[in-house]
């Protein structure tokens, strides 16, 4: 009982397939209170599906999943964000044809109670977002512009932005550093520190082990539906970890000329 | 200096709707300049205003299902069958208020109909509404053997006046027909419910991602299709003093025609209530004004046509082009 309660979400023998693909087989993941955890796998492993698991945008085929503890039936998207999830998706869920201050505020509209929206502040939460976490300074950019015809920079600015805005226990992070410059990958790994620091935690998506390694307090790598190391960092250096992912790579190439 | 870009910005936005604003503007200066004894005068502005209302609804309320990414095919049988339904209730001598409420009701379940099979079995709106269209204007026909209701008794009683009476010269239908826009209007822009319905039409995964219930919002966009259909079936019933089993029917194009002409794309996402109901203002006021122009009706549809095709081309210009980029 009291064992369980140590994480802060768990994962419990979980399946998912899409028609004859299995996505996930029987993955079991605990994410601690205040840690970060680094997912890294190549493309096709299942991360992005394990995240959209874990946070009720698909429903597993099997296996259970607990929050602090306890078992949650039917996880929701919103249940989800209710609960303090937030994540930030691998395609950013973003609506292109709309302003930045209507993505921001997606499924999480500011409303009264009868449903209306308060559009005059959720312009200025956004302005008041964009000038601090986002960090355009840049009068030429406002609540106002179109998602769609920002850079691909930019546009992770907001989805990232809008995980920052709502209170959070647990961030999720699908591969957030993709088509981002030096500078704001550096961006990312600052905020993930923050989260550290606030005494959250977090789920790290990469398949670059050198982004993953400095800020990670554990590293899970997924292969094909299949968790196949799950160790603290301390456990292993970053040599020892490019020489797992090598011979699991390199395996697993081995054992399809095999069966092939 | 700030006024100007206030001005600026505004313009910006509202691209598309200045331009369907002005098209309406110009075309009703042709129509004075052409015909100043019948555009000077209040009365073809009454007679245009007696069935605009019927287009206005229909139109601002298909924004919702156009900019959810879907179609709606079968309202205007919808509108056949709501109407029959009110017809047969009233006829029996029931409480014709009670009846407009079955109407309404009938309408919404045949949008629900619709939203379920399209949620649920995935099926595409576009198909499925078109034959809900055929089934249910066979269904209305296999009933009434073809033939007609009349509703000559309603004239002149309580729900006549409260619905489709005149005040002076003024069609009441237009009261309620402007009382339906607003409703829509602060439903589409200040609602999250419109938020909702843009999103799932833009990016289907990201509205899901983001934890908006799809379903709900779908099945939403169509019972309130269905209920408007429901309405104006009773409307139109009010109007003609009869219910003929084609009630409805010749409104499916001219109705996607006002929403498509004010700028509301077909790829979803977006749409504009103001643009439906200039579109409503543009193909109501086009019949009346080629005819008075003294050109016979033959040029009706040859109009439409042309108007339709060269709204398209300027909402181009004016930038709308698929996902913003
Ligand atoms: N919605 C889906 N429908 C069908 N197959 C999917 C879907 N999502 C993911 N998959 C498949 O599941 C596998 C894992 O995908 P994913 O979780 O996106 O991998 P990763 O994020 O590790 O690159 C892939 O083979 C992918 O093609
Ligand atoms: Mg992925």
């Amino acid at each position: 009982m009291s064992e369980k309660m140590n994480f802060l979400m768990e994962a419990k023998g979980v399946n998912k397939s899409f028609g004859s693909i299995n996505a996930l087989e029987e993955v079991n993941l605990e994410i601690g209170y205040n840690e970060i955890v680094g997912l890294i796998g190549d493309n096709g492993a299942g991360k992005s599906t394990l995240i959209k698991i874990l946070t009720g945008v698909h429903s597993a085929d099997s296996g259970e999943l607990y929050w602090k503890g306890q078992k949650l039936n039917k996880l929701t998207v919103s249940l989800a964000r209710d609960l303090g999830i937030v994540t930030v998706f691998q395609d950013r869920a973003l609506s292109g044809q709309h302003p930045i201050w209507r993505n921001i505020f997606m499924g999480k509209e500011l409303t009264n109670r009868w449903g209306f929206t308060n559009i005059r502040k959720e312009k200025e939460e956004t302005l008041k977002l964009m000038k601090g976490m986002m960090g355009f300074t840049s009068s030429a950019i406002s609540p106002d512009n179109i998602v769609g015809s920002m850079s691909g920079g930019e546009q992770q600015g907001v989805a990232i932005s809008r995980a920052l805005y709502f209170e959070a226990s647990l961030i999720m992070l699908d591969e957030p550093t993709n088509g981002l410059s030096l500078t704001e990958t550096q961006k990312v790994f600052d905020f993930v520190q923050t989260i550290k620091k606030k005494k959250k935690s977090c789920i790290f998506i990469s398949h670059n082990l050198f982004h993953i390694y400095p800020i990670a307090d554990r590293i899970v790598i997924v292969d094909r539906g299949k968790i196949v190391q799950n160790l603290a960092k301390n456990e292993l250096t970053l040599d020892e970890l490019q020489k797992r992912m090598f011979e699991i790579v390199g395996a697993d190439s081995f054992k399809i000329k095999n069966t092939n | 200096m700030m006024k100007n870009r206030f001005l600026r910005d505004f313009i910006n936005k509202r691209k598309i709707e200045i331009a369907i604003g002005l098209v309406f503007f110009i075309m009703m200066i042709v129509f004075i300049i052409a015909n100043p004894v019948v555009f000077l005068n209040y009365r073809v502005y009454m007679a245009v205003f007696t069935t605009l209302p019927i287009l206005i609804i229909l139109s601002t309320s298909m924004v919702f299902v156009i900019a959810s990414g879907e179609i709606d095919l079968s309202f205007p049988s919808i509108i056949g069958i709501s109407a029959w339904a009110f017809a047969i209730i009233a006829k029996a001598g029931v409480n014709p208020f009670l009846a407009l409420i079955v109407a309404i009701i009938v309408g919404s379940f045949c949008g629900f109909l619709n939203s379920l099979l399209i949620t649920n079995l995935g099926l595409s709106s576009l198909v499925l509404t078109l034959g809900m269209n055929f089934l249910l204007r066979g269904l209305i026909m296999i009933i009434t053997g073809g033939k007609g209701i009349s509703l000559a008794f309603l004239r002149n009683t309580e729900i006549f006046s409260i619905f489709t009476d005149k005040i002076g010269i003024f069609p009441i239908q237009m009261l309620w027909a402007i009382g339906f826009v607003m409703i829509n209007w602060f439903l589409f822009y200040r609602h999250k419910f419109g938020g909702h319905v843009c999103y799932i039409g833009d990016n289907l995964m990201s509205a899901r991602e983001m934890g908006i219930s799809v379903n709900k919002v779908m099945v939403s966009t169509f019972v309130l299709m269905g209920a408007s259909s429901g309405f104006v079936g009773v409307l139109l019933c009010l109007i003609n003093n009869q219910f003929w089993p084609t009630t409805g029917d010749g409104y499916l194009l001219i109705v996607l025609a006002a929403t498509f002409l004010g700028g509301t794309p077909t790829w979803g996402g977006i749409g504009t209530i103001f643009g439906a109901i200039m579109g409503s203002l543009i193909l109501g006021f086009l019949e009346t004004g080629i005819i008075s122009s003294g050109l016979t009706g033959f040029y009706t549809k040859f109009f439409f046509g042309l108007i339709l095709i060269l709204a398209l081309i300027s909402h181009r210009f004016a930038g709308l082009n698929k996902k913003g980029k």
